[in-house]
C-alpha cells in the first residue's frame, strides 16, 4: 500500500503518517450487507453457460431454427407437396431458394417442413423420455429395496435391446407415421433417463430435508414431486438435451430407410435418401440442404448438452 | 466370478427370449397370411401351404415351433424369393457385414484412442481443440450423410475412389471411414476426458517421481487405467456399427446383411425381417455378454458378486 518512492528515502518508516494507525470506525449498518448479489443455481448456471460460446451459438442457431420452421413454410411462395413437373432439378434461383426436386418441389419449403418434423420428433421423444423416466426411476430409486431390484432388473433387460432393431421392428408392425415413429422411440428410449433419476434419488433421498417431509406426512408422490426432483433437474435437463439429437438421429435414418415419414411429406432423412438418386448429375443443393440441416441441428444439441453439462454440474462449482 | 457370469448369461438368454417372443407376436399382428396376396391360389393349395408352414395350427403351438426353429438356428424360408431361406441369405451376407464391422470397429478404436490421447496430452491446446472438433462434427454428422457426402466429393467429383461394391480394399475405403468416424468420435471423447483424470492420479506422479519416461508412463500407467471407459461402452458402439451396416451397405451396394434386412423391410418379407432381427438381437446381446465379462476380468476394482449403487 505504501507508494514505491517511500521506501528510497533515509527513514521510511517515519513517512508513514500516524492515523494510517488509527483504528477504523466501526460500521455497524453495512456489516451485514453481502458484496456481490447472491445468484441461484439457475442464475449461477445461465452465467456459465453464457461464457461458453459454442454452447450459446448452438443454442441460437436452435432458437433461429424453430424460428424458422415455424415460419419457413409460411414465407415461402410455394406449397410443400406441389408438384411441378416443367420445374425439377433446378439449382437455387430467386424463385426457388433452395432448388427443387425431382418433382419439381421447392426444397426451400420443404427443408423448413422437414425441420417442423425433426424439431417435434426430437422435442416429443426427449418429453415423453422424461416424463416415463422421472416416474419409473423416482419411484425405483426412493422405494428401494425389493421394488428397486425388480424394477432395475425390468430396466437391465429393456437396456439390452438393440434400440434401432426394436424401433424398426415396431415400424414395420405399426406401420410409417409420425406418431407411430414417436411411440417407437419411446418404447425403450426412457430406461437412459431412469437410470440418471434413479442414481440421482438414491444419493439425496438420505438427506435431513427428505427426512423432514417424511416426518410431517409426505407422501412419496410429494417428495419425489417437491423434494427430490428440483435438485436432480440439471442431470435431467442434460440428458433431455442429448436425447433430442439421438431422437432426430433416429428419425432421419428410418426416413432414409424408408420406414419414417412418408411422401408427400418431407423430412431430410427422406430427402437426404432422394438425393441418394440424382448424386451423379451433380444436383447438389439436392443433398446439401437437408445434409446440412441434420448435422448442423445436431451440433447444436450436442454443443448445447455439453455447455448445460459444465453449467449444471454441481462437482464443477466452486 | 462364476456367479457373475452365470447371472450375466441367464440375463442374455431372457433378453434373447423377449426379443424372439415380441417379434413373433407382433409379427402376429400384422393382418392376413404370406400366402392370400395377389395370385389366387386354390383352396386345397392353400390348406396345403399353411399346413408346411404350421400356419394352420394354434397360435401356441406356432410358437412352440417357431422358439425351436430359433434354437437349432433355422429361421425358415424367404417369401419373396422363393429359392432363399433365412439362413441362405445370412451365410452369404453376414461374413460380408462383419468384414465391414470388424474393420470399423478396428479403425475407430485405434483412431480414436490415438486422437483422445493426444488431445488429453496437450490438454487446452491446438491439437485438443482440432481434436475435439472433430470429434464433435463426427458425432453430429449421421452416417449416412457423411457416406452420400464422401460419395459426392471424393467418387463423383474427384473420382479418387470407387463409390460402391465391395470387391477390392479400395472399395472398401468410404464405407469404412464413413461408418467408423460416429464411433471413433465417441471413443476419443471418452479417451480424452478419462485420460485427463487418469493423469492427476497419485500413481501418475509416482511413476513421474520414479524417473520413468513419459512415453512408457503414458502407455503402461496411464492409457492402461483411462481405457476402462471405452470398454464399457464398446458394446453400445458396436449396435450403432451394426444398425449403421443397414444404411452403409444400402448406399454402397455391399451385398451384406444389412443390405438383405433392408429389402425385406421395403418389401415386407416377413420371415427374413423376424429372422434377422432375431439373429442380429441374439448377436449383440452375445456381444454385450462378452464386453460384461472382459470388463469384470480387466478391472479387479469391480465387485463382480455385489450389485453396485449406480
Amino acid at each position: 500500500m505504501i507508494p514505491a518512492k517511500k521506501q528510497n528515502e533515509e527513514t521510511p518508516h517515519s513517512s508513514i503518517p500516524d492515523e494510517w494507525f488509527k483504528p477504523k470506525e466501526k460500521n455497524t449498518e453495512d456489516a451485514e450487507s453481502v458484496v456481490r448479489p447472491s445468484l441461484s443455481y439457475w442464475e449461477d448456471a445461465w452465467r456459465r453457460l453464457r461464457q461458453n460460446k459454442l454452447a450459446m451459438s448452438g443454442l441460437i442457431f436452435l432458437i433461429l431454427l424453430g424460428v424458422m420452421a415455424v415460419i419457413g413454410p409460411w414465407i415461402s411462395p410455394h406449397d410443400v407437396d406441389t408438384q411441378n413437373l416443367p420445374n425439377q432439378n433446378q439449382a437455387p434461383s430467386l424463385t426457388h431458394w433452395f432448388g427443387t426436386d425431382e418433382l419439381g418441389r421447392d426444397v426451400f419449403t420443404r427443408t423448413w417442413y422437414g425441420a417442423r418434423i425433426s424439431l417435434f420428433v426430437g422435442l416429443m421423444a426427449a418429453l415423453i423420455d422424461f416424463f416415463i423416466g422421472v416416474a419409473y426411476g423416482g419411484l425405483s430409486g426412493y422405494k428401494g429395496g425389493r421394488t428397486d431390484n425388480i424394477m432395475m432388473r425390468i430396466i437391465e433387460i429393456l437396456y439390452g435391446l438393440p434400440y434401432l432393431l426394436v424401433v424398426i421392428l415396431l415400424l414395420v408392425v405399426m406401420g410409417p407415421s409420425l406418431l407411430t415413429i414417436i411411440i417407437a422411440l419411446t418404447v425403450t428410449g426412457w430406461v437412459g433417463m431412469a437410470r440418471i433419476v434413479r442414481g440421482q434419488v438414491l444419493q439425496l433421498k438420505h438427506n435431513e430435508f427428505v427426512m423432514a417431509s417424511q416426518s410431517f406426512g409426505a407422501k412419496t408422490k410429494r417428495i419425489i414431486q417437491k423434494n427430490l426432483l428440483p435438485n436432480t433437474m440439471g442431470p435431467i435437463i442434460v440428458q433431455m438435451t442429448l436425447t433430442v439429437p439421438t431422437a432426430i438421429f433416429a428419425e432421419a435414418f428410418l426416413s432414409f430407410l424408408g420406414l419414417g415419414i412418408q411422401s408427400p411429406f418431407a423430412s431430410w432423412g427422406m430427402m437426404a435418401n432422394d438425393a441418394l438418386g440424382v448424386i451423379l448429375s451433380g444436383d447438389w443443393w439436392r443433398l446439401f440442404f437437408p445434409a446440412f440441416f441434420i448435422s448442423a441441428t445436431m451440433f447444436a444439441f450436442n454443443v448445447l448438452g455439453d455447455g448445460l453439462q459444465d453449467a449444471l454440474d454441481p462437482k464443477l462449482r466452486r | 466370478m462364476a456367479k457373475y457370469i452365470l447371472k450375466r448369461f441367464i440375463y442374455m438368454i431372457v433378453t434373447v427370449f423377449i426379443i424372439a417372443t415380441l417379434t413373433f407376436f407382433l409379427m402376429n399382428l400384422l393382418p392376413g397370411s404370406p400366402f392370400n396376396e395377389e395370385r389366387t391360389t386354390n383352396e386345397a393349395v392353400q390348406r396345403n401351404l399353411e399346413a408346411h408352414y404350421h400356419l394352420d395350427e394354434p397360435l401356441v403351438v406356432q410358437y412352440v415351433l417357431y422358439l425351436k426353429s430359433i434354437v437349432t438356428l433355422d429361421f425358415g424360408p424367404s417369401i419373396k424369393q422363393p429359392t432363399e431361406t433365412v439362413n441362405s441369405l445370412l451365410g452369404r451376407g453376414f461374413p460380408i457385414s462383419a468384414e465391414l464391422g470388424i474393420w470399423t470397429i478396428l479403425i475407430a478404436l485405434i483412431s480414436g484412442v490415438a486422437l483422445g490421447v493426444f488431445a488429453a496430452l496437450k490438454h487446452n491446446g491446438v491439437i485438443d481443440y482440432i481434436a475435439m472438433t472433430i470429434a464433435v462434427l463426427g458425432i453430429s454428422i449421421p452416417n449416412f450423410v457423411l457416406a452420400t457426402l464422401l460419395i459426392q466429393q471424393l467418387a463423383v467429383n474427384l473420382g479418387v475412389l470407387p463409390a460402391a461394391t465391395w470387391s477390392s480394399p479400395q472399395h472398401m475405403v468410404l464405407p469404412i471411414v464413413a461408418l467408423a468416424t460416429g464411433p471413433m468420435a465417441i471413443i476419443a471423447r471418452l479417451t480424452r476426458s478419462s485420460m485427463l483424470e487418469t493423469l492427476t492420479q497419485d500413481y501418475i506422479k509416482m511413476a513421474r517421481a520414479k524417473g520413468l519416461s513419459p512415453a512408457k508412463i503414458i502407455v503402461k500407467h496411464a492409457l492402461k487405467n483411462a481405457l476402462m471407459p471405452v470398454v464399457t461402452i464398446l458394446g453400445t458402439l458396436l449396435a450403432g456399427v451394426l444398425t449403421g451396416t443397414f444404411v452403409i451397405e444400402k448406399i454402397f451396394a455391399i451385398p451384406g446383411m444389412g443390405k438383405y434386412f433392408v429389402e425385406g423391410i421395403n418389401q415386407r418379407d416377413y420371415p427374413v425381417i423376424m429372422g434377422t432381427t432375431v439373429f442380429y438381437s441374439a448377436f449383440l446381446v452375445l456381444m454385450l455378454f462378452l464386453v460384461d465379462i472382459a470388463y469384470g476380468i480387466l478391472d479387479p476394482r469391480i465387485k463382480l458378486h455385489k450389485e453396485g449403487g449406480k
